[in-house]
């Protein structure tokens, strides 16, 4: 009891939203008396609900890698494309900065989110200490580049919107998008509802 | 724990309570959900996943995995997996993944072969394919084996199997300039093509197989005939210079025609289908009577045979029925002469009945070659001849005919294979024998002797008339003089004033008058017989000129 007390320990309780410090008292539906957010001491549920959200995810990454996301069609030559076709051929074709991009953005960062994500639910559970500043920093970092995970479903959107000139050149999408931006959506959830405090819920016997 | 709340919060405000929070169990809803969706993808996937099967080909040329479609009537019906060379590196193994709509499509008479962009003489197709690249088209069988190994075509099929018509066989003796795909016409309509060729097993003919599309493979009846309309027709005949072919098309590229032998068809009827024709070189040929089995025949000529050759026609009875084949001197040691041996080609079915009626005699004596009536045919006076058919250019044929006053044939054997028809010298040898003879006997003629005999004769003449002019004319005149002088006298009497003449008359005026009165009596006594005893009664009346009339009743009643 060396540190300073917790504020569960103190018998309080903050609200997420206002700050508005109240006393806990141990009520099962608690709500701010200031904003009216609901109180909790930890998110409820938090870990149980990331890891719905991420095996969710998980299961629609698959057909997003597997199922076409795009269609291009030049000249009567159509071209159905994934993930990794799209980016196996901007490479071969002489794009390899592009295809780095397109590679890191669709494939990188969506399983890297899940190393995360799974790592950050894993070590809370066990309420280890281990390296806990690193696991906020990583916990930041999949915060932050969850906006620029869409890029993949920008870019079909994009590409669909602008290029349609008929038998020259046309690009339509095809389901595989769909349940790519599904998963990024639920990467994004996963993320948001994972409590970053359960990092240092933890003894502190040997900090 | 307690102190610490109620040291620490005294001053601190209480949370309110919340409506009711939803249990969080529900969060597992969307994993299911997500599952569930993942579940149906993959269901879905694997229930439209037809069989696999595989194709090889010569060349991958325009193939490419994951990309080149398989087409059936322009609809995607599958699509190429993979490609890799066969074991042995001779063959290109294309794996199809075939749709679960189409897997029917993968029986063992399915055939599929590579859409490209072909140019030919018989016209342009795949054009499509130069932008969206090569296809892997199908022709779906109707077996309901399955099967999943092909081997497919380098060239696309000439006929579908759902398209609708008849095949058929044509055997030919080359194949021309024909080709899969060359056109069949009728009457100058495109009815069908070429679909297969193939050498015959013997190597001495070729065996193709067309498809007449319906409705027109109808008119292929048992009397029609095939020929080979490629190229140009050109003949000369009194009508003028003929000039015939099917189409430009088939000019260059080659194709077949066909059509109703000429003459009537009682029975006609359309034939089945893979019925067997004989693919003829020209029209003409066509058109004829059907040849049948050749015969082979041989006859001997001891005279020479100048004009002669092969291909020479031979004719019974000025019909054609064969044609010349060989030619080939011989020695014959016991008479030291050269015969010529002539070998010839007969189809004894261009005679037409008169064929088919000796067959039938011969078949109701159990003689299988006609080798028989052959045999009494020679007997009658068969007879062989070289008879000149061109008198400019002194052209020979072989004339067979029946010569009763033939000489009878000596060295005809009737067991002899190939059977030896005897010969008599032919007309224009008869002729020129025969002239030579006359002029032989011209010669004999001793017209020397005839000319003296002749000028002794005409001085006797000579006397003789002399003779006359000086002795008999004169007393011919003197009598000639008598006679003129007789027939002058006799003409006076004659004369119209002549007293002769006039007494005659009165004479012959008498007689008449006493014929009258003598016929007045006999009428008289006729009516009254007895007025020859008792006179003429004195109240009878007298009888009338035209009595007779009267009279002759009485007399007819009389007797």
């Amino acid at each position: 009891m060396s540190a300073l007390p917790r504020a569960h320990e103190l018998g309080l309780i903050g609200c997420h939203v206002c700050g508005q410090v109240c006393r806990d008292t141990q009520i099962e539906d608690a709500a701010c008396p200031r904003c009216g957010s609901s109180l909790h001491r930890r998110k409820p549920y938090s870990c149980v609900r990331t890891w719905a959200l991420l095996i969710a995810a998980f299961i629609f990454y698959i057909p997003a890698n597997v199922l076409p996301i795009m269609r291009t069609a030049s000249l009567g030559d159509v071209d159905d494309n994934t993930i990794l076709s799209g980016v196996i051929e901007l490479w071969v074709k002489g794009s390899p900065d592009l295809a780095v991009i397109v590679f890191t953005a669709s494939i990188v960062v969506p399983m890297m989110k899940f190393l995360v994500i799974s790592t950050l639910l894993l070590s809370a559970l066990r309420g280890t200490n281990w390296a806990r500043r690193q696991r906020s920093m990583l916990y930041r970092l999949v915060e932050f580049i969850g906006y620029w995970s869409m890029l993949d479903v920008f870019v079909v959107a994009l590409l669909t919107a602008l290029v349609q000139f008929g038998f020259f050149s046309q690009v339509e999408p095809l389901p595989g998008v769909v349940y790519f931006g599904l998963t990024v959506i639920l990467t994004m959830l996963a993320s948001q509802s994972f409590d970053p405090r359960l990092i240092w819920d933890c003894k502190e016997d040997d900090d | 724990m307690t102190e610490n709340q109620s040291s620490l919060g005294g001053g601190l405000p209480e949370p309110v309570v919340r409506r009711k929070r939803v249990n969080a169990a529900w969060i597992w809803l969307v994993p299911v959900v997500a599952a569930l969706i993942g579940l149906s993808l993959v269901i879905s996937a694997w229930r439209e996943r037809g069989p696999t099967i595989s194709i090889s080909f010569e060349t991958a040329q325009g193939l490419e995995s994951g990309k080149t479609v398989v087409k059936y009537k322009d609809v995607v019906i599958g699509k190429v997996t993979g490609i890799r060379l066969s074991e042995d590196h001779s063959k290109v193994i294309v794996k199809v993944g075939l749709e679960k709509s189409a897997s029917g499509i993968a029986v063992s008479d399915s055939r599929f072969w590579v859409v490209r962009p072909r140019i030919g003489l018989g016209g342009v197709s795949g054009i499509d394919t130069l932008l969206s690249g090569s296809f892997i088209g199908v022709d779906v069988g109707k077996s309901q084996q399955t099967q999943n190994d092909f081997v497919g075509l380098e060239n696309p099929p000439s006929v579908l199997h759902d398209s609708r018509g008849k095949s058929f066989t044509l055997h030919a003796g080359d194949l021309g300039s024909l080709d899969i795909g060359s056109p069949v016409f009728y009457r100058r309509l495109q009815v069908g093509r070429v679909a297969s060729y193939k050498l015959d097993d013997d190597g001495k003919g070729v065996t193709m197989q067309i498809f007449v599309d319906s409705p027109y493979d109808s008119f292929v009846t048992n009397e029609s005939r095939f020929w080979n309309a490629s190229g140009v027709d050109v003949s000369i005949s009194a009508d003028g210079l003929k000039l015939n072919t099917q189409s430009l098309a088939t000019v260059l590229a080659g194709g077949v025609a066909f059509n109703d032998a000429p003459g009537p068809h009682p029975t006609e009827k359309p034939v089945p289908e893979n019925t067997s024709f004989t693919l003829f070189d020209t029209q003409s040929n066509a058109m004829a009577p059907p040849d049948g089995e050749p015969r082979y025949i041989v006859m001997r000529f001891d005279q020479p045979v100048r004009g002669l050759a092969v291909d020479s026609p031979v004719e019974f009875r000025g019909i054609n029925f064969g044609h010349v084949v060989s030619i080939r001197m011989d020695y014959d040691e016991k008479t030291s002469k050269f015969p010529i041996y002539v070998g010839a080609l007969i189809y004894p079915e261009r005679l037409g009945r008169a064929n088919a009626k000796l067959a039938e005699i011969a078949r109701s004596k159990g003689d299988e070659d006609m080798s028989k009536v052959v045999t009494s045919l020679v007997a009658q006076g068969l007879r062989a001849q070289a008879k000149v058919g061109n008198l400019l250019t002194g052209q020979l044929f072989i004339s067979l005919d029946i010569e009763p006053k033939a000489p009878k044939a000596v060295d005809y054997d009737p067991n002899a294979r190939p059977l030896q028809i005897p010969t008599i010298p032919g007309s224009f040898d008869k002729l020129q024998e025969q002239m030579a003879e006359i002029v032989d006997k011209i010669n004999k003629i001793p017209f020397d002797a005839i000319g003296n005999n002749l000028n002794h004769t005409l001085a006797d003449l000579d006397g003789t008339i002399k003779q006359l002019n000086g002795d008999v004319l004169p007393a011919f005149k003197t009598t000639l003089n008598g006679a003129n002088q007789t027939l002058g006298t006799a003409n006076n009497a004659l004369a119209a004033d002549s007293p002769l003449q006039q007494s005659l008359s009165g004479t012959l005026q008498e007689l008449q008058r006493m014929a009258r009165s003598l016929r007045t009596l006999t009428d008289y006594l006729n009516a009254q017989p007895s007025a020859l005893i008792r006179g003429r009664a004195k109240d009878a009346p007298p009888p009338e000129n035209n009595g007779s009339s009267t009279a002759q009743p009485q007399q007819g009643s009389k007797p």
